[in-house]
This record gives structure tokens, C-alpha cells and sequence, in this order.
């Protein structure tokens, strides 16, 4: 009880925190309408107007990702800079629930830019939005948002430990929407990124929002799937992240020499 | 007597790489061999020069830094191996304006780091506003840290410290950047918690300070403890000396390195108050160096010439002189 408390307020702070970085809301609302414009200009040939929605929630997903990846990625180093990592890690409570508010809090904001996609979409392009079954879109966006954001502990403490994480993350950003689905259906894609999309819970939860508004399938296995997987990735994400602390303290990485 | 911390034989070694076309791995030994006994509800003083190994000593036993070797027990658990243990019981406050969630509000930060440091819900609201009110936050503390002097910001580390009661307070310089006034509240306030059973380790440039609220001093230098007592028990390392102060203008380096070499000076420094240098000068209690010094500044217009007895700084300053560790900058 006490620890979903920590984590709802955690969470709290550390979105108003990134919420009020001007670059940060800059990006969030501006970005956006070049990814409704790719969306569009992608699925405009011969397609019906369903079809934007689902390309506009497919960027709106894309954001969600970035906004983790690069968020969760570059977490621990941010709370670094900020001097706050050495207070964070001085509470008595596992390192993994310190950052995973964090985490999460990088895939709320990410949200923004899917608002914003959708404004976007439905203001520049007339996309209406109409959603097929309403109720599990309701669901479904917060729960794959919720699954990111314990992916995001993963990349959090994995990053740490490696020695050239900013470019790793700049890699993985469009691999991921390419294998997720988010951009165009799995289908399309060769068939050996079947297995590496099948056990990333970004796919499931791009499926998942996916069906939600385009009445493709049923929602709730894809989203059962997705936060499985994801509890997977808190997991471990919690495991690493108990290594990444104890190291830290041994190899005085906790403050900025 | 219970023991609120106790070290053995702690040291610190950093590796570091230095170079950037030709890097090469660096050791420091910042920590050498540190023991020390703070009984519960002792106000404990760490003094030594920059880079003595303060922090570090600090750091290792709140947890933060894992030592190299030795060990050390706080309110009985160990440092490495009880780490939650310890630092359930423990309040750190470093100098410094870092360290706050800077686009948020004082109340938001206290709020956030209460939830960490397990205060329970119901007790939060009381606590959080008898801090504000005991750092003088009290109607700022809607507003964004961002906007904050810095006095304002260290206010506030110092009441995220004391959220959560703790039993061992870390206080690194706190005293950093606070203004005259606030920071003799600051005193009071580390005078009323050690006086209420709270064990406090206290780092500090400021002898006053140190003098004023510490039961014992530890002198630290090159990672060692180089003295250890109460501040009167300090004091004796300048025994047998006296002090003498010469405030002047425009002192060349060359006439500095002359009094150093004068016969009897043991030691002498230079602070800038103001536009005017004070040259302090401490030497044997036998000889009388001020006919020397004068003659040596000869052609500097000179202010006020004192002699006294020998300070608590003045002790520092003996203790810390003749350690045969020259720390590197
Ligand atoms: N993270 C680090 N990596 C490498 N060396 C370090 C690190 N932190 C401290 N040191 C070195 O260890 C030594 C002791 O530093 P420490 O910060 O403990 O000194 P201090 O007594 O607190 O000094 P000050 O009065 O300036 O705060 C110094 O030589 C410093 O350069
Ligand atoms: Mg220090």
C-alpha cells in the first residue's frame, strides 16, 4: 500500500518536474505534427480515413517510446546532474523503487506527444476520432503506458553500465517502432523480426492500443501480454538496478567527481 | 556508553583516469586509516584542509561510498552489509545548492522525500510545516526552488535532513552560503538536536562554529586523523607559541618567504579582510618575532599589530602545518 503510494506521488513529482521543462513541452507538442504528417503521407494512398487514425495512434505510440527511451535511458545520469541521485539513493528503499517513478514518469509525459499527435491529426488533417470500442482504449493506452514505463527501469539500469549508452539509444529509437508495429503492421516486415517483436512489450502494447481503436481484435490478450512481459522487464530491471547501486557506491559514481 | 558511530581502520581509495589523448589510471588514497568512536548524542567536528578526506570519510559512513577497507558501524549496523538499517536512522545534509528538484516547489521536495524516508501519511503535514517553520521557509515554500538564493536552498536541505527524525545527523559544511543571522539559527537549531539526544558529525571551514557547538574535534589532514579532543584540548598543539597579527597593504611574496624563515616562526599565514592583508604569524613563546616581521615589511603601509594567545585556528593551523602529508590540489 505504502509502496504504491511512494510510487503514485514519486511519479507525480517527477512528471511535473519534466513537465515543466520548456524544451521538453516544446518537443512534446511540436514533434508530433511531423509525425501526423509522416503518418498521413504513409497511409493516405488508398486507405479510408480509419486507417490515419490507426497510423496517427501508431505515432502517437512512436513518441510514447522515444520519450521512454530516451527519458529511462538517461535517467540515472540526469538525477546525477541534478545532485539528486546520492538523496534518492540515501532513503531507505530498494534503488529500483527510487527510479522506477522515474521511468514511469517519462512514458506519462510521453503521452503529450500523443495528445498532441491526435490534435494535430484531427486539426491539419481532418482525422476524426472516432475510436472502435472506446472503453478498452480507455484501458488500454494506460496500461501500455504503465508497461513501458516498468520497460523503462530495464533500459534505465542497463544503460548505466554502458560505456557508450547515448549511442545505443539513438540506435534503438527506430528499430523498436519498426519491429513493434508501430509504424506499419508486423506483416510487412521480414519474418526474423517476428521473434524480437513477439518479446518486446512495446509490440504488445502498440497491438493492443491498436485493436482498441481500429476493432481489429480482441484488446485484453495483447494487453495481458504486454504487462507480462513488462513485470518481466521490472524484474529484472530491479535486479540490475540493485547491482547498478552497490557498484556505484564502490566506484564513488553516485555524485559528480 | 553506546556508540552512535564507530569506524576502524576506514580508508578510501579512488581510481580515477586522468588525460584525454593519453589517459592514465590514477590512485587516490583520499581516506588512510581512520578510527573513530562518536558516543550517541555527541556534536562531533571534522575539521581539515580541502581534499583532507572529509567527505569522503563522510560519505562512507552514511553509506554512500562502500570503503576500501576497514569498517564502521552506525547506531550498531554496518555500514556495508545493513545499509537500509543504517540508513533508516540517518539524516545527511551536504553544502551546496545542488541536490533539490529545482522546477518544484519546497513543499513538493519535502513532501516527496517524507514519502521516501517513511514518514507515516499522518504525520507528514505537522512535520513538514514545523521544519519550514524551524528554517525559516514558512511562506515560500509554494514557490519553485529554481527561484531560491542560495542561503534558501541550503534551508532547505537542512529540513529535508530532519524529516524524517533521525538519529545520526551528516552535516557536511551546512553552513555554506548562509548569511550571518540564519546561520547562527543554524547553531541553535544543531545545538537544540544534539541537546535532545541527536548524534551530529559536523564538517566545517568556520573554527567559531566548530568551537562553538562541537564536544570533540577531529583534525583531519591527508586522509589521517592528526588531532583529536575537545576544542580546549586543542588548543594545546599551540602551546608554547604566540600569536602575532599584523594587518597591512600591498605584501610581496618575496617578504612572505622571508618571515617564513625567520628564526622562532613556526608558522605564518595570509588572509585578504576586506582591501587589507592579515598576516599571522606564530612563533615560538620564547622568541619575540615582531621587531623581525616589522623590519622585513619594511616600506608597506601598515594597519593594526596585535599580539595574542593562540585560537582554536591558530591550533588548526599547528596541527594541520606539521602533517608530513603535503595534500596534492
Ligand atoms: N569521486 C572522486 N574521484 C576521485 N577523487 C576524488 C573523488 N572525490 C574526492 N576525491 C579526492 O579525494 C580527496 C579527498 O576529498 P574529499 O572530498 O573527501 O575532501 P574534503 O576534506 O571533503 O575537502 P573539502 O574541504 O574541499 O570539502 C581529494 O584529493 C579529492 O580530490
Ligand atoms: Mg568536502
Amino acid at each position: 500500500m505504502s509502496v504504491l503510494r511512494l510510487i503514485g506521488r514519486g511519479t507525480l513529482l517527477h512528471v511535473k518536474q519534466l513537465s515543466r521543462s520548456q524544451f521538453e513541452i516544446a518537443t512534446a507538442l511540436f514533434v508530433p505534427l511531423v509525425q501526423a504528417t509522416l503518418a498521413v503521407y504513409l497511409f493516405r494512398a488508398g486507405s479510408e480515413p480509419h486507417r490515419l487514425l490507426e497510423a496517427a495512434v501508431g505515432a502517437g505510440m512512436m513518441a510514447v517510446w522515444s520519450s521512454v527511451l530516451f527519458g529511462s535511458g538517461g535517467a540515472i545520469q540526469n538525477q546525477r546532474w541534478q545532485g539528486t541521485l546520492e538523496m534518492l539513493m540515501l532513503a531507505p528503499r530498494p534503488p529500483a523503487l527510487l527510479v522506477f517513478p522515474i521511468t514511469l514518469a517519462t512514458a506519462v509525459t510521453g503521452t503529450y506527444a500523443m495528445i498532441a499527435t491526435l490534435l494535430w491529426g484531427g486539426l491539419v488533417y481532418r482525422i476524426p476520432l472516432d475510436v472502435a470500442d472506446p472503453l478498452a482504449f480507455a484501458v488500454s493506452v494506460p496500461a501500455a503506458i504503465l508497461g513501458l514505463g516498468m520497460f523503462g527501469l530495464l533500459l534505465a539500469s542497463t544503460f548505466v553500465l554502458l560505456p557508450n549508452a547515448n549511442a545505443i539509444n539513438n540506435t534503438l529509437e527506430y528499430p523498436i517502432w519498426l519491429v513493434s508495429g508501430m509504424l506499419v503492421p508486423i506483416t510487412v516486415l521480414p519474418g526474423w523480426t517476428g521473434p524480437i517483436g513477439a518479446v518486446l512489450p512495446t509490440t504488445w502494447a502498440a497491438r493492443a492500443v491498436r485493436e482498441s481503436v481500429t476493432g481489429s481484435g480482441p484488446v485484453w490478450p495483447s494487453l495481458g501480454v504486454c504487462l507480462a512481459l513488462s513485470f518481466v522487464c521490472l524484474v529484472a530491471g530491479a535486479l540490475v538496478m540493485s547491482y547498478v547501486e552497490r557498484r556505484a557506491r564502490a566506484n564513488a559514481t553516485l555524485a559528480l567527481a | 556508553m553506546a556508540l552512535a558511530i564507530e569506524a576502524r581502520d576506514l580508508r578510501r581509495t579512488y581510481r580515477t583516469r586522468t588525460g584525454w589523448l593519453n589517459p592514465r589510471r590514477v590512485e587516490i588514497d583520499a581516506v588512510r586509516g581512520v578510527d573513530l568512536d562518536v558516543r550517541r548524542g555527541e556534536l562531533f567536528g571534522l575539521l581539515g584542509p580541502n581534499g583532507a578526506g572529509k567527505t569522503t570519510t563522510i560519505k562512507m559512513l552514511n553509506t554512500l561510498l562502500i570503503p576500501s577497507s576497514g569498517s564502521a558501524r552506525v547506531c550498531g549496523f554496518d555500514v556495508v552489509s545493513q545499509t537500509r538499517e543504517v540508513r533508516r536512522r540517518i539524516g545527511y545534509v551536504f553544502g551546496g545548492d545542488r541536490g533539490l528538484y529545482d522546477r518544484l516547489s519546497a513543499l513538493d521536495n519535502l513532501r516527496y522525500f517524507a514519502e521516501l524516508y517513511g514518514v507515516p501519511a499522518a504525520r507528514q503535514k505537522r512535520r513538514i510545516g514545523e521544519l519550514l517553520e524551524l528554517v525559516g521557509l514558512t511562506g515560500r515554500e509554494r514557490e519553485r526552488v529554481e527561484g531560491y538564493s542560495r542561503g534558501m536552498r541550503q534551508r532547505l536541505h537542512i529540513a529535508r535532513g530532519l524529516l524524517h527524525e533521525p538519529e545520526v545527523l551528516f552535516l557536511d559544511e551546512p553552513s555554506i552560503g548562509v548569511d550571518p543571522v540564519a546561520a547562527r539559527e543554524l547553531r541553535n537549531t544543531v545545538a537544540g538536536l544534539a541537546a535532545t539526544g541527536t548524534t551530529v558529525l559536523l564538517t566545517t571551514h568556520y573554527m567559531a562554529e566548530a568551537e562553538e557547538l562541537c564536544d570533540r574535534i577531529a583534525v583531519i589532514a591527508g586522509g589521517e586523523i592528526q588531532a583529536l579532543g575537545t576544542a580546549d584540548e586543542l588548543k594545546h598543539h599551540a602551546e608554547g607559541r604566540r600569536v602575532l597579527e599584523v594587518q597591512a597593504f600591498g605584501v610581496s611574496d618575496s617578504q612572505l618567504a622571508g618571515i617564513d624563515v625567520l628564526p622562532g616562526v613556526r608558522e605564518s599565514s595570509v588572509d585578504i579582510v576586506g582591501t587589507a592583508q592579515v598576516l599571522t604569524v606564530q612563533s615560538d613563546a620564547t622568541v619575540d618575532v615582531q621587531a623581525d616581521v616589522l623590519r622585513l615589511l619594511d616600506g608597506v603601509r601598515l594597519g593594526r599589530v596585535t599580539a595574542r594567545q593562540p585560537t582554536l585556528e591558530d591550533a588548526y593551523v599547528a596541527i594541520v602545518g606539521r602533517s608530513p602529508v603535503e595534500v596534492a590540489a
